[in-house]
């Protein structure tokens, strides 16, 4: 199960540098502080889950880390590019050409199929997969034709993680992909998400509150209050067939 | 106690609305346009209908009219006797040549007589000004108020007028209007030109003994008791009129002024019968269109107040109030726009309809009117919604809804598969998962380029009407109308006056055509057998040579006779020995001004066995002599009429174009609210329905741009899909409005639209597409990616 030595080695090429990183949200009188302060390097090839109860901050570091968000301080970097000063026009670019999201409630285009939920994305990526390859990476060449509609939930989220992943991107950053399925579903999403980062190396985000999943990571990332609370290491992964909840 | 006056239900209302403001807006002036041209319109012509009423009993406007020769005073007496008769007058009535202090040209005048003593018992008339002249002196004049204000005279000025031959100098002393010039026209013109057409009152006596009528008169006036029968009056007159050279009686509806007033009427009818329910209709699509979306969007809110234990009627109703806000901004907006829209339009009449007074002053029935059908439109296009509010069982309205279900489209299993990219697709499986509503908002559009059509092609129409009548077929500068008629040799005469280059003569005979129940009172006009001045065209504008025998008569008066070409037509002649012929309808031929009939020249006199005489003569002068012409013809006592064609083509024109192009204007504004209102709508509720997916596809890496072409593409295409429903509409519309205001025994508008009024339509259209499209692009580029993707379906 990949190279977690290497992964965590100081000599692996870092994709994520965050320092400083603060974000708080004002609404009306009220000021929210998501993040306090944080300091995070993620490497590549990296499977990283970042746990923790719900108002802890992952989400808003996911969403920095994504294009999606601005900090109200500190910096981003992604390899050697800048994010934190970075334009609405370099962001849109950014997601397009390195970001791979997959979110709770998996977002497909209802009016498309699978594949061409897929295409929408290979048509605007520069080295694309076949929207075909990516399906049957998550298990669902037999269904590549049918409507969101028509498809389970968990064959929805695979739908959306194939989306995600057949622009080869650099970073996969997964919001709760199992928040709204049962555990067995959840695990088959699970195990395609594992898939993507052993086969292409993509350095992959997790964020849950369920910490049985932690066991599939590389490092597990723990976040309280908008600061990161701890750190740890698996010696040890557990693959994502042996996890339930 | 203060916050309870607003229930919290209440609140929402007002809150959805204000945060719904655009839309509710949009929607709001559909109705408010609808409301106001049914308020303008209706309150006109309510308005126009009190005044003509008040205003002709008042002044005791005649319902029969008696054109004779000459007839003794003692006939009054006999014509009082008629069962049904209320009251008589007799006068005597002249045209005469009118010389203008200031008009150059020779204007035409009629002249009435006043009673010696009081006032006229029928059509008395409104003094304005100035006084009553003095029975003793018959140089003293009253004229109408129209003809002084276009000279500018004030009582005390002098006009000079040709009566039987002699020139008379006249002092105008009162100014007056009368019931029966409320819309003033001299024969054969095309609209009231106030500064050649003066009438003239002036006291019997003088009148009279000018024209060999002492003791006498050369019309009668009859006012009719409440239950009598017209057309039986009518019979008994001419019963006994005619031994004294009887024109023929008639009644109000052949009675000029009133014609043009009742047709004006008629048209107001019309078009506030065909244009408010289309702005109704679209409006209640528009909000079937947000009332049901709202519904589907609250689906949980409505199953937690059932779950509070809230009625399906409380909920009904307030959905109900929710349309009852919005569609009672839309009525008061109406009211008010109609309101001050009917005042212009009331000013407007004011220049071609003389009224003593005329206020425009809407009916509380037409406001009621208003309220009813917006109210009506507004429930018909919410029922559905809130019936479905109203009925969803609470367990089942705290579900989300199902996923939206999409198939494959049409156009896609016709397209080649590589010729549509993602979001291309997505336009088109969005168009086709709603084909209904697609649809509907293509019919918007639709609506909106056809109104824009159907209001504006009257100025195709009257170039078109122009050009055909005065520039192909009447192409006199003048018409010359004699004194009585005179020999063929008269012609000569015209063309040695000055500055004449050339003329053509004419016969006019005054007719009652019948035709097995149905008849009419006419004209022929007897014409030389291949006319180069004053012709007569075939539908593709040919010129026609005179049939040597039998009549040729204009569509509209042959759709009246109910005849077709070769019947026979029974022509009674009500000038000289009056004979009565069987004629054949030689030729139908298309025409567009009055309701005409030729005979060729000879023919008509051969009928008439009076010799080789003629009316008058059609000229074509040199404008370069034009003054010493208007000298001479001024000083002409044989010539009593003169009508200048080619001036009243002019003056008509600009007439028209200022007219129409406020009407235009509003017509512009008011499609250009339908298209606002149906684009906005229709992409605040695409933008409302796939924002989480728009934002999805920004998530992935979309652009802006890229995103908006999803929303807007679909409402592009729609927009390009309705232009040509939308011209084949207005082509209907156009022929709707033809049909019904446009086409009366004076005036048939033929439906002519120019390629530039459909380009314009359709540019007008796209424009408003296209600022509604800025406006929810905006929205688009700012669309909050994370909260919209952080929420459930």
């Amino acid at each position: 199960m990949g190279t977690p030595a290497q992964a965590v080695s100081q000599d692996a090429r870092i994709t994520f540098k965050t320092r400083g990183l603060t974000k708080v949200y004002e609404t009306g009188d009220v000021k929210v502080h998501a993040l306090r302060g944080v300091d995070l390097e993620l490497y590549e090839g990296e499977f990283a889950v970042l746990l923790g109860p719900s108002g802890s901050g992952k989400s808003t570091l996911l969403n920095i880390l994504g294009g999606l968000d601005t900090p109200t301080e500190g910096q981003v970097w992604f390899r050697d590019q800048q994010l934190t000063t970075a334009t609405q026009r370099e962001l849109t670019l950014y997601r397009r050409d390195n970001v791979g999201f997959v979110f709770q409630f998996y977002n497909l285009v209802p009016s498309l199929t699978a594949r061409e939920n897929v295409e929408l994305v290979t048509e605007i990526a520069r080295a694309p997969m076949d929207a075909r390859e990516a399906l049957e990476m998550v298990g669902l060449k037999d269904r590549i034709d049918h409507f969101p509609a028509q498809l389970s939930g968990g064959e929805q989220q695979r739908v959306a993680i194939a989306r995600a992943i057949a622009k080869r991107p650099d970073v996969l950053l997964c919001d709760e992909p199992t928040g709204a399925l049962d555990s067995q579903t959840g695990v088959i999403v699970l195990e395609a998400i594992e898939r993507v980062n052993a086969e292409l190396g993509t350095t992959t985000a997790v964020i849950t509150h369920n910490a049985a999943i932690a066991g599939m990571a590389h490092r597990v990332i723990r976040f309280a209050d908008g600061a990161i609370a701890s750190v740890n290491v698996n010696a040890e992964r557990q693959p994502a067939r042996d996890i339930s909840w | 106690m203060f916050h309870a006056l607003l229930h919290p239900l209440d609140k929402k209302v007002l809150r959805e609305l204000w945060r719904v403001r655009g839309q509710a807006l949009a929607i709001a002036a559909v109705i408010g346009a609808g409301v106001a041209v049914l308020v303008m319109m209706y309150g006109m012509l309510a308005s126009l209908e009190a005044t003509r009423d008040a205003y002709y009993e008042r002044y005791r406007f005649a319902d029969i009219w008696v054109p004779v020769k000459r007839a003794p005073e003692s006939l009054k007496a006999d014509l009082a006797r008629i069962n049904g008769v209320a009251s008589v007058d007799t006068r005597v009535f002249v045209d005469v040549t009118l010389d203008v202090p200031g008009l150059e040209e020779p204007a035409t005048g009629r002249m009435i007589s006043l009673p010696q003593t009081g006032r006229p018992a029928v059509n008395d008339v409104v003094l304005r000004t100035g006084r009553w002249p003095e029975p003793d002196h018959p140089r003293e004049v009253l004229v109408d108020e129209s003809f002084m204000d276009a000279h500018g005279f004030l009582p005390g000025a002098e006009i000079a007028a040709v009566i039987n031959g002699r020139k008379r100098t006249l002092t105008i002393v009162g100014v007056v209007l009368s019931p029966e010039f409320v819309y003033a026209i001299a024969p054969g013109a095309l609209m009231p030109d106030a500064s050649r057409f003066g009438i003239v009152w002036m006291h019997r006596k003088a009148l009279a003994a000018a024209y060999d009528l002492d003791g006498a008169f050369n019309e009668a006036l009859i006012r009719l008791s409440r239950d009598a029968n017209v057309q039986d009056v009518i019979d008994e007159v001419d019963a006994l009129t005619d031994r004294y050279g009887s024109g023929g009686a008639y009644d109000r509806s052949d009675q000029v002024s009133d014609a043009f007033l009742s047709s004006e009427m008629d048209q107001l009818r019309n078009f506030g019968a065909v244009l408010p329910p289309i702005f109704l209709v679209v409006a209640a699509f528009l909000l079937n269109v947000v009332i049901g979306r709202m519904v589907d969007t609250e689906r949980e809110q409505i199953g937690l107040l059932k779950a509070f234990g809230y009625s399906d009627w409380a909920v009904g109703v307030h959905y109900l109030k929710f349309v009852g806000v919005l569609t009672g901004i839309g009525i008061a907006g109406g009211i008010l726009g109609g309101t001050w829209m009917g005042r212009g339009l009331a000013g407007m009449y004011t220049e071609y309809f003389k009224f003593p007074f005329l206020f425009y002053k809407a009916d509380p029935i037409v406001f009621a009117v208003g309220v009813g059908v917006s109210v009506l439109a507004a429930v018909a296009g919410t029922l559905a919604a809130v019936r479905r509010a109203a009925l969803l069982p609470p367990a089942v309205a705290m579900r989300p809804a199902p996923p939206t279900r999409y198939g494959r489209s049409l156009i896609e299993r016709i397209l080649p598969r590589r010729l549509t990219d993602q979001p291309t697709r997505m336009i088109l499986r969005h168009i086709g998962r709603w084909p209904a509503r697609s649809a509907m908002t293509v019919a918007g559009i639709a609506v909106a380029v056809g109104l824009l059509i159907g209001s504006s092609f009257a100025l195709d129409s009257m170039d078109f009407l122009i050009d055909a009548n005065f520039y192909q077929a009447e192409r006199q500068t003048m018409t010359l109308i004699f004194a009585e008629p005179r020999h063929y040799d008269a012609v000569r005469g015209v063309e040695n006056l000055p500055g004449v280059i050339a003329a053509e003569p004419f016969r006019m005979v005054g007719v009652r055509m019948v035709h097995g129940a149905r008849e009419k009172r006419v004209s022929i006009t007897g014409l030389v057998a291949n006319p180069e001045i004053s012709r007569v065209l075939d539908a593709d504008q040919r010129p026609l040579v005179l049939p040597r025998a039998g009549v040729m008569l204009s569509d509209y008066l042959a759709k009246i006779l109910g005849v077709s070409e070769g019947d026979m037509l029974t022509v009674e002649v009500l000038e000289g020995r009056r004979p009565t012929v069987l004629l054949p309808v030689a030729r139908i031929v298309e025409s567009y001004i009055g309701l005409n009939s030729y005979m060729y020249l000879p023919a008509l006199n051969t009928l008439m066995g009076e010799g080789h005489v003629v009316s008058g003569a059609y000229i074509l002068n040199d404008t370069a002599r034009q003054a010493e012409l208007y000298r001479e013809l001024k000083d002409t006592p044989a010539i009593v009429g003169v009508s200048l064609q080619r001036k009243a083509v002019q003056t008509f024109r600009e007439t028209v174009d200022e007219n129409f192009s406020t009407t235009v204007i509003f017509n512009t504004i008011f499609a250009g609210l339908i298209a606002i209102g149906v684009v906005y709508n229709a992409a605040r509720i695409s933008l409302a329905e796939r924002a989480r997916e728009l934002a999805s596809l920004r998530v992935l890496g979309f652009s802006r741009g890229e995103v908006a072409y999803i929303l807007l593409g679909e409402l592009a295409l729609l927009t390009v899909l309705a232009l040509l429903p939308g011209c084949l509409f207005g082509y209907g519309l156009a022929h709707l409005i033809g049909r019904l205001g446009l086409e009366t025994e004076l005036f048939r508008l033929p439906v002519i639209i120019a390629p530039s009024t459909y380009g314009l339509a359709m540019v007008t259209v796209l424009v408003a597409s296209l600022i509604s499209s800025l406006i929810v692009g905006r929205r688009v580029a700012n669309l909050d990616l994370i909260s919209v993707l952080k929420t459930r379906d």
